[in-house]
């Protein structure tokens, strides 16, 4: 059992959680994931490594609730515990002086994103963050980003906050004005790091995503996270979860990404249903 | 008691559920001997002097003596017996490829059917679990730390022969549950997972201890388990868990798994009790399972059970050269499971919303003979064809996760990937540093797997002895 110690409510529907896992804490590294299971009957769900405090043996999980289980995962409050919980898995970013590096952030992707930005400063790069959210109040850590980065730029795709725009939009705004930049690290929702990937490619920026596909085992042992990177299968688990997001068939993943779709929806609504039960006969789902 | 006894020719038959039935539930498929059947098949025994079937057991059992004690209803001492060689009688009676082992060599099988063996080990086993588990035998501990990575047969066998000698003992294991294959590959209806789980309880009760969600090469390399972890040796019994693909076009699509993920989601995370159980599966109408082994047999079983309405095995070569075991294959057609024999595909078909609905197959005729003996099949030019499937299982084998290698500087590995170690006593080319089962030998059986382990516990004894 791993014991919570403190929940946030980032954004509606985005939560963090600093979990106790003192093994995990120890080794882990930005860019890497973890696999845990809220209770007994519970599916492994993936989530990156948002932040880690080797001292205290806590990580830090930011999710955003889309299905069952995150939603689940979300009721949990601090002194909860979540059954199972293991890592650190896949393969740590490649941190290195590259000089000047950008940072892309979108939606609940700026968690992910934030320990990379930080670990690229550290090393001496000049790094501009740049990070996207539907509207103002899905917009967090923020402060955290700035931080992290030598420079921010936020937009918000209505325009509720600073600006109106998508990350790509900023992105452009960046490569034209700066000129030499070596790397771009990008990671959100797949539609958007595909968007990231196309652009960058004009501009013959090489660019690292970072992949979310269905996973098991997150070990190497069962392969439902095979992507195509550059024609070839690789195992998103073991292999990722970083790729060069120029080679990534972003099509392929978009569509193994929804085999479960029927199933994910009825496991929300029979989770949904038992929900409105327990609020309304006031037994709290005894 | 001079009088020659009157041998029955054939085994006494073990009761099974309907095949119409077992095909839709997930309950185990051989019932098991009851005591009179149990006692009788003990009877068949010749009590042979030069004890011709222990040398067909991987782990020597002294099986006239466990046999002779279960004729005279005294299964205690019957299950001592097996215990002292084997760790697990209750998965081995169930699982072991007796035809090829132990009831090979039985004198009896020369003339009628051999001794049942297996089922007598397991009606013994099955006893102990219903009656309460037997006291184990162990010494005060000796202050020296076992770590074993991975807790497959061999890692537990291993750690139960070292924790009875008073070593301090943790497993580690990647997944939540321990108990490898026997937990995540081979399907409850032919191992209840709760067996297994009967079997872990009682290594707990030695005072191993298991860590779960452990994977060894992340949370930990074996150079820190032996320096930062301290401990003072390890086994690493990580087995075959790397699933092989044909590499054909279309194997990504939506509908294709590795046997691996199709038996981890119905075993493991108990996919068939969704929704009450969180992971799906998905299974369409027509499941094609490519292979021929027990692993092939054991998917395309479950897709009936899962309500697939065809479960096809394809296989390139024909029925004799099956790698399955008999009993497996029969008990697949009896549950409807269907056949195409020599017959391989080329590519796998989708649809515009990359879910799969068909195969493009060739049709293969068997040649010459090839290393392993068996005729090679070989294509035959322009025979190809479609078959209509909307789900397909590849198992056609697996082989060592590389985790562990790729993070143990100096562990030698052969070119497949599988640790060099010496069969005699597990030792690999790092001091201190053991290895068996599934890991060495590339994907075997659950018996020589246990036996690995306990040689490897031999070994570390004597190593750490001697250190
Ligand atoms: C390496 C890795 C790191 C991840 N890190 C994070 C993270 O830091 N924060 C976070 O919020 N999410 C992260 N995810 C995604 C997260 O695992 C899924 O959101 C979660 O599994 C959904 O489970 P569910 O039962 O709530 O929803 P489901 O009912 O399973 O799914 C609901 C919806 O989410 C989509 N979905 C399901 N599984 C995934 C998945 N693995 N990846 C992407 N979409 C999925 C489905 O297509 C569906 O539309 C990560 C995924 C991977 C593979
Ligand atoms: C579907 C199927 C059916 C089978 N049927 C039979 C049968 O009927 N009869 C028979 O005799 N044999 C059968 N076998 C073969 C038999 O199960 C294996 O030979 C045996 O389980 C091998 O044992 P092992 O201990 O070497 O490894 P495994 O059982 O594979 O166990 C290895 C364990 O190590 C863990 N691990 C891996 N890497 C790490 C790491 N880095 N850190 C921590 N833990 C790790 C794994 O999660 C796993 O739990 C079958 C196999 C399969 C897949
Ligand atoms: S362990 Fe296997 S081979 Fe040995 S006696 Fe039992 S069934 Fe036969
Ligand atoms: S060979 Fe067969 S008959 Fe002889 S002792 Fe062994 S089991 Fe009994
Ligand atoms: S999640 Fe199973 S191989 Fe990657």
């Amino acid at each position: 059992m791993y014991k919570i110690l403190k929940k946030e409510i980032l954004a509606p529907s985005i939560k963090l959680l600093e979990i106790e896992a003192p093994l995990v804490a120890r080794k882990a590294l930005a860019g890497q994931f973890i696999i845990l299971r809220v209770q007994d009957k519970g599916e492994r769900i993936p989530l990156t490594i948002a932040d880690f405090d080797r001292e205290k043996g806590v990580i830090t999980c930011v999710f955003q609730e889309v299905g069952k289980t995150t939603r689940e995962l979300g009721t949990l409050d601090e002194g909860d515990c979540v059954r199972d919980f293991v890592g650190p898995l896949g393969n740590p970013t490649h941190i290195d002086n590259y000089d000047r590096v950008v940072c892309v952030g979108g939606g609940v992707g700026v968690a992910p994103v934030y320990p990379i930005a930080r670990a690229m400063k550290e090393a001496g790069n000049e790094v501009i963050g740049i990070m996207g959210a539907r509207t103002a109040e899905l917009v967090f850590w923020e402060d955290k980003m700035r931080a992290a980065c030598s420079e921010l730029r936020v937009t918000t795709d209505d325009g509720s906050y600073i600006r109106q725009g998508f990350v790509t939009d900023v992105l452009r705004e960046v490569i034209e004005e700066k000129g030499d930049i070596a790397l771009c690290v990008a990671i959100g929702p797949p539609p958007m790091m595909r968007a990231v990937a196309n652009l960058t490619r004009k501009y013959n920026l090489k660019t690292v995503v970072s992949l979310n596909s269905l996973m098991v085992d997150g070990t190497g042992m069962c392969g439902c996270c095979r992507v195509t990177v550059g024609g070839e299968t690789k195992f998103t688990c073991v292999d990722g979860p970083e790729f060069d997001g120029h080679l990534v068939d972003f099509d392929e993943m978009a569509r193994r990404a929804v085999i479960y779709k029927p199933q994910e929806q009825k496991a929300l609504d029979i989770y949904t249903e038992k929900g409105a039960q327990k609020c309304q006969c006031g037994c709290g789902g005894e | 008691m001079a009088e020659k006894k009157k041998i029955a020719p054939n085994k006494n038959q073990m009761p099974a559920q309907d095949p119409v039935e077992r095909a839709g539930n997930f309950n185990e498929v051989a019932l098991g001997y009851s005591e009179g059947a149990a006692v009788a098949e003990a009877n068949r025994c010749l009590q042979c002097k030069n004890e011709p079937c222990r040398q067909g057991c991987p782990v020597e059992i002294d099986i006239p003596a466990f046999i002779k004690l279960a004729a005279r209803r005294d299964f205690k001492d019957a299950i001592a017996k097996l215990k002292e060689k084997n760790a697990m009688p209750g998965v081995c009676g169930r699982v072991c490829p007796q035809e090829n082992q132990c009831e090979k060599y039985c004198t009896l099988g020369k003339k009628y059917e051999p001794v049942a063996i297996g089922r007598i080990e397991r009606y013994c086993a099955d006893w102990e679990l219903a009656n309460g588990a037997l006291p184990q035998k162990t010494c005060s501990p000796n202050g020296k730390k076992v770590a074993i990575v991975g807790s497959g047969p061999a890692g537990l066998t291993c750690a139960a022969d070292l924790a009875k000698q008073g070593y301090q003992v943790t497993i580690f294991e990647a997944l939540h549950i321990p108990g490898g294959v026997l937990m995540y590959g081979i399907p409850e209806f032919r191992l209840p997972k709760a067996v297994v789980q009967a079997e872990v309880q009682n290594l707990k009760k030695l005072g191993v201890e298991i860590q779960v969600n452990a994977v060894v090469g992340k949370f930990a390399t074996v150079d820190e388990l032996m320096g930062e972890h301290g401990f003072d040796a390890i086994f690493i019994g990580t087995g075959a868990g790397l699933p092989h693909f044909m590499r054909i076009p279309g194997e990504n699509a939506c509908g294709v798994y590795s046997a691996n993920e199709f038996l981890t989601r119905t075993n493991l995370m108990k996919a068939y009790l969704f929704p009450d159980y969180d992971t799906p599966l998905r299974i369409g109408r027509k499941v094609a399972v490519l292979g021929g082994g027990n692993v092939a047999m054991d998917a395309a079983r479950t897709a009936l059970r899962l309500g697939a309405e065809e479960s096809w095995v394809v296989y390139r070569r024909s029925k004799n050269e099956l790698p399955a075991r008999h009993e497996e294959v029969e008990h697949a057609e009896e549950e409807g499971v269907r056949f195409k024999f020599l017959t391989s595909p080329t590519r796998i078909l989708y649809n515009d919303d990359y879910w799969v609905t068909g195969m493009e197959c060739l049709q293969y005729e068997l040649g010459e003979p090839d290393e392993s003996g068996r005729r090679r099949p070989v294509p035959i030019k322009g025979s190809e064809f479609t078959i209509d499937v909307d789900t397909v299982v590849v198992a056609i084998g697996q082989g060592p996760n590389p985790l562990v290698p790729r993070t143990t500087k100096g562990l030698a590995c052969n070119r497949k990937g599988n640790i060099t170690a010496d069969l005699e006593t597990g030792a690999t080319s790092l001091p201190g540093i053991f290895a068996g089962g599934d890991v060495v030998t590339g994907a075997a059986t659950v018996i020589l797997a246990m036996g690995a382990g306990r040689t490897a516990a031999r070994a570390i004894d004597a190593y750490l002895k001697g250190v």
